[in-house]
Parts: structure tokens; C-alpha cells; sequence
């Protein structure tokens, strides 16, 4: 198990959320999506190098930008 | 009568399902102390009417985005008998929480769980008896978008709605957020609620490999969009020729010896004026429909969020993000609900970026002008391409716009969309939607059109003593007045008044030529051929393009900007933008073909 962020796993790999360190605003969006602390998020895809990422929380699918995953914490399960 | 409001978050199916119920008979209506529209519609539920809201997809209450404040803005001020709360099944695990903070406003509330066939995929399986008794609220299983478990709803609603009263909210409580209501959401998907542990491929992931694959992605969304344009004009065209000539063929065999005894001018302009211009208008639903069907395929399929994925690269070069991308690609069908659209976003920079570049978006009422013209002067071959690259101009435009802007307009709002699984679109829901939309594009049309093309008559034919259309008529007048400014870009007199009703709406150009030329359509193509060549007639597309879509727009800028000075702004740009614009093409073609 090893702690990063969102934004540095690859396609496939599971992360447990452990720190969402974000302004008030993306961190109730995020909760609204289902993203929270100690739920798993999957990386799906990130098809550009600057490009937004493609990840999923339980059965809800989204998208977000690298910049807002890079402050959310996870552990790599998988 | 009785109120029943429609609430619940994006992407639970909850307009199919208020589609579903009320059928054609929505519209889009005005509230009191509300700044937004509002689709509603009246049924007949039981022995009593009742009125069905359809308010905004909501995440979060108290809101943060200009949705949600409409939201709770409407949920403080109006009586309601009954809120309806759509949920979608597949992801009840993250929807509950919305459910738990409506259900802190202690009104009578009916849960409809959408989807049922989706979760019934997904392995997700829901008791609802013992969840509807945990929330002390009704529930119902349906599947929205194939018709399935409305008994059950309509036999819940008749039994809550018998001896409902309405009741409005005593000031709106402090709600609790997602956060705190975690814990009792975890207990109660525990209790009722089954999901799946490991999800299988589904058809979604083996399609999302390809639809947005690293190097296919963006090939296969231009390729896509080549073909829904090429697809519009291959059914398109004999529809409208067809159509074309039932209306000549109309007016030529019962309309115009009926009027005969009629006096001359007044008969000019019941033949010439109104029924000339609003039969060309006329020729165009076909296309407009197919235009819509189209839009309805790509947008319910669940591509338009890929799109925006896709795009999202690129539009943050621009200061905007993918959202915009897909309202820009929504007012390609028309630019207001394109702009309405924008109440999504919390930035208010970003708001007003996407509201300055989403009129450039070549919306249909424009697309039925330059469908004329290309007609007439572009052979068939050349035509799918000439209108290519009206799209490129107006997507150029539009990021021109936003990237010349984005310093001034900065902003840093986070972007999360979400990526719904793809979704077959049904048939009904395709035409239910264009039918709707094409009411919408008729109901605006006639209601200018007739003003309009009236006006652009009288214009035309006074004073009597000069000939219809000349110099010395009204429009003559005006048209040699600005000359000056039209000249250099190649848009001629006769053009020139097209133009100034176009200001009013788009709509209504096509029918004022055929009352400035004075023809009929066989005849106003021929006089437009020797009035106009190509180079004039692209300059007077693109002048079209860009100018300023029309009044509604405009009063729509004004109103979801609540500024003024920016709509200003936004008009003065759009001109000046045309007129540069045109000025450059025009004169480099002229001199290139000399």
C-alpha cells in the first residue's frame, strides 16, 4: 500500500480516497458524485498528457481535471 | 388546482420521465419571482387537475449553482401538494443524500426510482418496501425511457394526491450536506440496498475504448459530426424540395385565383408578402426536424459528456472548459437554451465567458439561411462543404472569442462531469424531443415572421409610385444610407434590409427576400443568381453568422447576466467581429480573383 495522488494512478488501479485537501465549493460537488474518504475510486482512462481524467466511484462514472485530482489523496489497493 | 413539483439530480431521467407523464402538452412557462423558465404542464390526475413543474437537476442543497438556487428560490415561495423526487437506481448509493436533505423539508414526497432496467443490468437490487418504510416516504420502481411501472406510479399518485393540501415550506431548514448525512445514507444501502462487488465489462467500457481511445477519439468525433451534417442534407433536401413545390403548386392553383378580385397591393401582399414568406420559412421544418431528430441521437446516447471529455484539452487553453464545449454544441440547435444552459456553472467568470462565445454557435435559424443560399449558388458536390466550413468559421469564432477574452474573464473553477453509461435512444423520445423543439422554432417564427415580413413589405412597396424594391422605396433608402458600411463587404442593398430583420430574428431573413425580390421561390432563386454571385453571397453568410443571433438571444444575454453593460459589450463585439471578419474575406477574394 502506497499513498499518492489521484492524478498518478494509471488505468485499472484502485485507490482508497484518504485526504480531500480542496476549496469548499469541488469538495461538496465531489461528495454529491460519491467521492469521500475511505470510498475506492478507479482510474479509467487519462487520454492526454494534459487532459482530464476518467475515473469511477462505485456505479457513477466522471470526469475531472488533473489540477483537482492531484489534491486528492488515495492508497493504491490494486 | 393541485402542484406537484419534479425534482432530483442530472442524469436520473427525470425530463424522460416528465415526458413520459405529461406527453406533448408541455411548455415552457414564466414564474412569478422566478428569472427562469420553467417547463410545465397540466394533467388530469384522478378527478382533479394538476399542475406538473419540472425544476433543474440539483447535486447539493443549499445551493451553490445558479440551478439549485432557482431550486430552493421555488421550493420557499410556492404552495406544492407533492414532490416527486427521481432517483436513479443504479447509483441510489450517492443519490440518497440529495433524498435525505429534501426530505428535511417535511413535504408530502413520492420517490420514483428510474432506471429499473439499468440497475436490473448492473446487478443492482434495491427492497423497496423496506427502504419507502425506513424514509417514511413512497416509493415506486419505473423504467422512464421504456414506459415500464407507471400503473404502480399513477395508482400512488391518485392515493397521495386525493386529499393532498398544499403546503409551503416555513423558511427553508438548515440542511444537512452529503458529509454528515453519510453515516445514515451507509446504514441504509446496507439495509436495502445491493451492489454488485465486482462490476463485469460492459458493453459501455468495450464502447468508451474506442469512442475515447487516445488516437481515435477526436477523428472519430469530427468524423461523426461530418456525417450527422452530410446525413441532414442527403434526407434533407427532397423533403424540402417536395414541400417547395406543394406550397407553389397551392398557391398557384386555388390561392391565387381565389384572391383575384381582390385589390392589387392588397393581394400583393397576401401572395407576395405573407404567404411567399412564410412558405419559404415553410420549406425548411424537414430539415429543422431532422436537424433536431439528429441532435436528440447524440445527446441521449450519452456521447455529448465524451465530447466534452474530448474537448476539455483544448477549451482550457481558451479560459472555458468542456461544459462550454457541449452548450456551444447545444446551440447549434438554438442559442437560448444554450445560454440558459450555462446555470451549471458556480464561476461567474465562466459563466459570462461561455455566454460571450455561445451566440457564434450556427444555430438552425441561421442553418435554414445559408441552406437557401448554398442552394442556390453552390452545386451539389460543393455543398456539404460550404457548410463545413460555415461550422469552422463559427467554431473559430467562438474560440477566437473566448481566447482573446480569457484574461479578462479568468477563472478557476474545477470541472466534474459526469459520464453516463450509453444509452440506446428510443424512438419515442426522439420524436417526442424534436416535436417540442420544432414547436419551440415555428412558435418563434410566426411570431415574428408575420410582423416581419409584413413590415419588410411596406418597406419595400412605398411609397407606390416607386417600383417595388427600387432605390427610391423606404428600404431603398435606408439601404443606400448604409451602403457605406455594407459596400466594402460585398453585402448589397437588397441584402442589406434581409440583414436588419435578421437583427430581429433569423427566422425571418429567408421570407424577407422573397418579399424584397418579390418572387416566388423558383423565380427568387433565378433573381438571386443574377443579383448575387458566390464571394458576395459567403460574405453575407458569415456577416449572418456572426452579426448577433437575434432579439431573443439578446434579451436572454440581459437577463441571465443581469448586466447590461455586457450585453452591450456582446453585441458591439459581434458586429464589429462580422464586419472585420467579412471585410478581410471579401476583399482577398476579390483581389485574388482579379
Amino acid at each position: 500500500m502506497s499513498s499518492t495522488s489521484l492524478a498518478q494512478l494509471k488505468p485499472g488501479q484502485i485507490g482508497i480516497v484518504t485526504n480531500l485537501d480542496i476549496e469548499e465549493g469541488l469538495y461538496r460537488r465531489l461528495l454529491a458524485t460519491g467521492v469521500r474518504i475511505g470510498k475506492p475510486i478507479e482510474m479509467l482512462r487519462s487520454i492526454f498528457s494534459h487532459g482530464p481524467l476518467h475515473v469511477r466511484i462505485g456505479m457513477t462514472e466522471i470526469m475531472l481535471r488533473r489540477t483537482e485530482a492531484q489534491n486528492i489523496k488515495v492508497t493504491i489497493t490494486s | 388546482m393541485k402542484r406537484v413539483a419534479l425534482l432530483g439530480m442530472p442524469n436520473t431521467g427525470k425530463s424522460t420521465f416528465f415526458n413520459r407523464i405529461t406527453g406533448a402538452s408541455a411548455r415552457v412557462g414564466n414564474w412569478p419571482g422566478m428569472t427562469v423558465e420553467l417547463m410545465t404542464a397540466k394533467l388530469l390526475i384522478g378527478s382533479s387537475m394538476v399542475e406538473f413543474i419540472d425544476l433543474p437537476g440539483i447535486y447539493d442543497l443549499p445551493g451553490l449553482s445558479e440551478d439549485e438556487k432557482v431550486v430552493e428560490r421555488f421550493l420557499e415561495t410556492m404552495p406544492l401538494d407533492l414532490l416527486i423526487v427521481v432517483v436513479n437506481t443504479t447509483q441510489i448509493e450517492r443519490q440518497l443524500g440529495l433524498l435525505l436533505q429534501l426530505r428535511q423539508l417535511q413535504l408530502p414526497t413520492l420517490v420514483v426510482l428510474n432506471m429499473a432496467d439499468e440497475a436490473q443490468q448492473f446487478g443492482v437490487k434495491v427492497d423497496i418496501e423496506r427502504l419507502s418504510k425506513s424514509l417514511g416516504m413512497s416509493m415506486v420502481s419505473i423504467s422512464a425511457k421504456y414506459g415500464q411501472g407507471y400503473p404502480a406510479f399513477h395508482q400512488e399518485i391518485q392515493k397521495l394526491l386525493a386529499d393532498s393540501t398544499p403546503s409551503t415550506v416555513q423558511g427553508l431548514p438548515h440542511f444537512l450536506s452529503h458529509e454528515e448525512l453519510a453515516p445514515q445514507v451507509d446504514a441504509l444501502i446496507k439495509q436495502s440496498v445491493e451492489v454488485p462487488l465486482q462490476l463485469s465489462p460492459t458493453l459501455t467500457h468495450k464502447l468508451d475504448r474506442i469512442f475515447l481511445n487516445r488516437w481515435l477519439g477526436l477523428p472519430l468525433f469530427f468524423l461523426i459530426m461530418y456525417l450527422l451534417f452530410q446525413g441532414i442534407f442527403l434526407l434533407g433536401t427532397p423533403l424540402q424540395d417536395g414541400m417547395e413545390w406543394i406550397l407553389t403548386a397551392f398557391k398557384e392553383t386555388y390561392l391565387a385565383p381565389l384572391l383575384m378580385d381582390l385589390p392589387k397591393p392588397l393581394q400583393g401582399l397576401l401572395l407576395d408578402g405573407i404567404y411567399d414568406g412564410v412558405g419559404t420559412v415553410a420549406t425548411f421544418i424537414p430539415m429543422i426536424l431532422l436537424f433536431f431528430l439528429f441532435m436528440t441521437v447524440v445527446e441521449d446516447s450519452g456521447y455529448l459528456s465524451r465530447a466534452a471529455f474530448l474537448m476539455d484539452v483544448l477549451m482550457s487553453k481558451m479560459g472555458l472548459d468542456g461544459r462550454s464545449f457541449v452548450m456551444i454544441l447545444m446551440g447549434f440547435g438554438c442559442n437560448v437554451p444554450a445560454l440558459m444552459g450555462t446555470r451549471v456553472m458556480q464561476s461567474r467568470r465562466l459563466r459570462l465567458l461561455s455566454m460571450l462565445v455561445i451566440p457564434f454557435a450556427l444555430c438552425s435559424a441561421r442553418l435554414q439561411v445559408f441552406l437557401f443560399f448554398i442552394a442556390i449558388l453552390f452545386t451539389a458536390d460543393q455543398a456539404p462543404l460550404v457548410l463545413l466550413s460555415l461550422y469552422i468559421a463559427s467554431f473559430a469564432a467562438a474560440f477566437g472569442t473566448a481566447y482573446l477574452f480569457k484574461g479578462r474573464f479568468a477563472n478557476s473553477e474545477p470541472f466534474i462531469l459526469e459520464i453516463p453509461p450509453y444509452r440506446l435512444p428510443t424512438l419515442r423520445h426522439m420524436f417526442l424531443r424534436s416535436w417540442l423543439e420544432l414547436q419551440h422554432f415555428v412558435g418563434r417564427a410566426s411570431n415574428f415572421i408575420v410582423i416581419g415580413v409584413i413590415l419588410v413589405w411596406v418597406l419595400t412597396h412605398f411609397p407606390p409610385a416607386a417600383d417595388p424594391a427600387s432605390a427610391e422605396t423606404l428600404a431603398g433608402r435606408l439601404g443606400n444610407f448604409l451602403a457605406p458600411i455594407f459596400e466594402p463587404i460585398g453585402i448589397e442593398a437588397q441584402l442589406v434590409i434581409a440583414l436588419m430583420f435578421g437583427f430581429v430574428a433569423k427566422e425571418i431573413v429567408v421570407g424577407a427576400l422573397a418579399v424584397i425580390y418579390g418572387l416566388n421561390d423558383s423565380h427568387l432563386t433565378q433573381a438571386i443568381v443574377q443579383h448575387v454571385d458566390w464571394v458576395q453571397a459567403y460574405s453575407f453568410m458569415l456577416f449572418t453568422l456572426l452579426y448577433s443571433p437575434c432579439l431573443s438571444t439578446v434579451a436572454t444575454i440581459r437577463q441571465e447576466s443581469q448586466n447590461l453593460r455586457f450585453t452591450i459589450f456582446s453585441l458591439l463585439w459581434s458586429f464589429g467581429l462580422a464586419w472585420v471578419v467579412c471585410f478581410i474575406f471579401y476583399q482577398s477574394a476579390r483581389w485574388l480573383m482579379h
